[in-house]
């Protein structure tokens, strides 16, 4: 396995490590709008990683986070790269569990059709019980 | 227990860093493992030797390098965050390696809690 697999799984050579077949729950909590600061496209970076480790992933938009799956982000004004597509991608790798906090939608005046990909919405109970069933819960 | 702890900001600026320092010590004490500490994104400046804080001042860096040493803390700086920042090896303090974001999924996979440090 060369140098080429281990950059894409983020430094991991999965035949040098204790690849040990455990499977757990993993959640990233989106929570800040998209742009303004770098947490939503870096934290994008990691869940993309986390595809290779074949691991139950799951992403939750909640807060000011509804924003990064809003449709028509238009951000040529501000110079910054609208990443919003990679979301789209998602699904290719396998990671379909997008949950959406119903209470942070309806608190914006947006609604499921605002998105730009399959979610599941959910009420913010909902979610607090998935999020305790979770092994690993990382919050951007 | 088994802790694997990720922060996310950077030095003075905010304080997760040091409530993470705290943290980490406090959980060492009471005979917990620490295997690993991972720096991502504004966390990377934990991570740069140029750092000079005032003398009357705690060092966080030096901090982090000392109590990495003393217990064989694993000290990871995301090789994407960092180089964005302008942390490379040339100025990379003692105690820390730069790799990738795989060694912040594996530490989550083989810790029994990841612990996040951010704003």
């Amino acid at each position: 396995m060369g140098k080429e697999m281990t950059e894409s799984t983020g430094g991991i050579d999965f035949e040098d490590e204790d690849a040990s077949g455990v499977i757990k729950k993993f959640m990233f909590v989106n929570r800040k709008a998209p742009y303004g600061t770098i947490y939503a496209l870096e934290s994008l970076e990691v869940v993309l990683i986390s595809a290779a480790f074949d691991q139950d992933v799951s992403l939750t938009f909640m807060d000011d986070g509804v924003y990064q799956i809003v449709k028509g982000q238009h951000t040529k004004a501000i110079d910054v790269k609208n990443f919003s597509p990679t979301y789209r991608a998602l699904e290719g790798y396998d990671i379909e569990k997008l949950y959406v906090e119903k209470e942070s939608l309806e608190q914006r005046g947006l609604t499921e059709a605002d998105l730009l990909v399959d979610v599941q919405v959910m009420s913010s109970a909902e979610i607090a019980k998935i999020m305790s069933e979770q092994d690993v819960v990382i919050s951007f | 227990m088994k802790f694997a702890i990720m922060i996310n900001e950077g030095v003075y600026q905010h304080q997760s860093t040091d409530s993470a320092y705290q943290f980490v010590k406090a959980a060492i004490e009471k005979g917990h493992e620490v295997p690993r500490v991972f720096f991502y994104h504004d966390g990377v400046y934990n991570a740069s030797s140029l750092t000079d804080p005032p003398k009357d001042d705690r060092n966080i860096v030096m901090r982090w390098a000392k109590l990495a040493k003393e217990h064989n803390i694993d000290m990871v700086v995301c090789v994407a965050a960092a180089l964005r920042r302008g942390i490379k090896e040339e100025n990379l303090a003692e105690g820390f390696r730069i790799s990738g974001l795989g060694q912040l999924v594996e530490a989550g996979i083989q810790a029994d809690r990841l612990v996040v440090f951010g704003d």
